[in-house]
């Protein structure tokens, strides 16, 4: 019993979809990001599962750039945080309004 | 049992995903992230991609969710009450793309194509047949086809190393004057 590819394009749809709503209901920045790191790694579910579907290692090698970005991301990202919580003392985003339209 | 195994996989993936959205503390949302990394690192096996499942451990467990719990701490958060004021318009978009994006598969491939009936040819590139092992191919493809965006990644490493010192050192430029 092969599992088919497409259950694992809607695991990865419903993983990137439950990221994409974190991102918007949730107020702590630090969430915010975790949220983030969902949708990347279903990406990268997406990129695995087609790997093995088509036979191709290309798709591994995308996902290893993948996690490249997102350490980058996430280096970048919590110095920002960090920059942050101690301009304002705060890491509600609620509280950062400075380029607000 | 593969399906079993993926069912199991994909259940506890779905589920710890929920709850990195839902939980109000941090330190839970985290540690339930990690485990969410490793049912994918599980999936990733029973994809035949051990490196990849590899190298999720060390850098997504090991490395990034560490940062994480270590930020966490030390800015010491409370506990958020509630949830954005925008909560309905969010889980309304989350509810309508997830419609779109299933019934999208169910309309085009539904029916489940049996991969083990159409496996697509081997597409003109990087179609690995002669290595032995997962890692081998990787390492024959990242250094043959993909040398010049590896030596890119390295660069982004390096600019995001310098960005993250620049951006979390107190007084880097105050020092000067």
């Amino acid at each position: 019993m092969v599992v088919p590819v497409s259950y694992y394009v809607i695991l990865s749809a419903i993983v990137f979809t439950i990221g994409m709503v974190g991102v918007l209901i949730r107020r702590n920045i630090i969430i915010i990001l975790l949220s983030v790191e969902l949708m990347l790694n279903a990406t990268n579910i997406n990129f695995v599962a087609f790997s093995d579907y088509f036979h191709n290692v290309a798709g591994q090698v995308f996902v290893f750039f993948a996690l490249t970005v997102a350490a980058a991301e996430v280096a970048v990202g919590l110095a920002i945080i960090i920059a942050l919580f101690r301009s304002k003392a705060s890491i509600n985003v609620d509280d950062f309004q400075l380029m607000k339209w | 049992m593969a399906q079993l195994f993926f069912f199991y996989l994909a259940g506890i993936i779905v589920l710890t995903s929920l709850l990195v959205v839902a939980l109000r503390n941090p330190v839970y949302s985290a540690l339930s992230l990690l485990i969410m990394f490793f049912h994918v690192a599980g999936l990733y096996v029973t994809l035949h991609a051990e490196f990849v499942a590899a190298v999720q451990i060390i850098v997504y467990a090991g490395a990034i969710l560490v940062l994480y719990l270590f930020v966490v701490m030390l800015l010491n958060v409370k506990r958020e009450d509630r949830y954005h004021a925008q909560f309905p318009l969010g889980a309304l978009l989350g509810a309508t793309v997830l419609t779109e994006a299933v019934l999208l598969m169910l309309q085009r491939g539904g029916a489940p194509v049996p991969p083990a009936a159409a496996p697509p040819a081997p597409a003109a590139g990087p179609a690995l047949s002669t290595v032995e092992g997962n890692t081998e191919a990787i390492g024959e493809v990242l250094y043959s086809t993909y040398v010049f965006p590896f030596e890119v990644a390295s660069l982004i490493l390096l600019v995001a190393m310098i960005g993250a010192i620049v951006l979390a050192k107190r007084d880097l430029f105050e020092q000067k004057g």
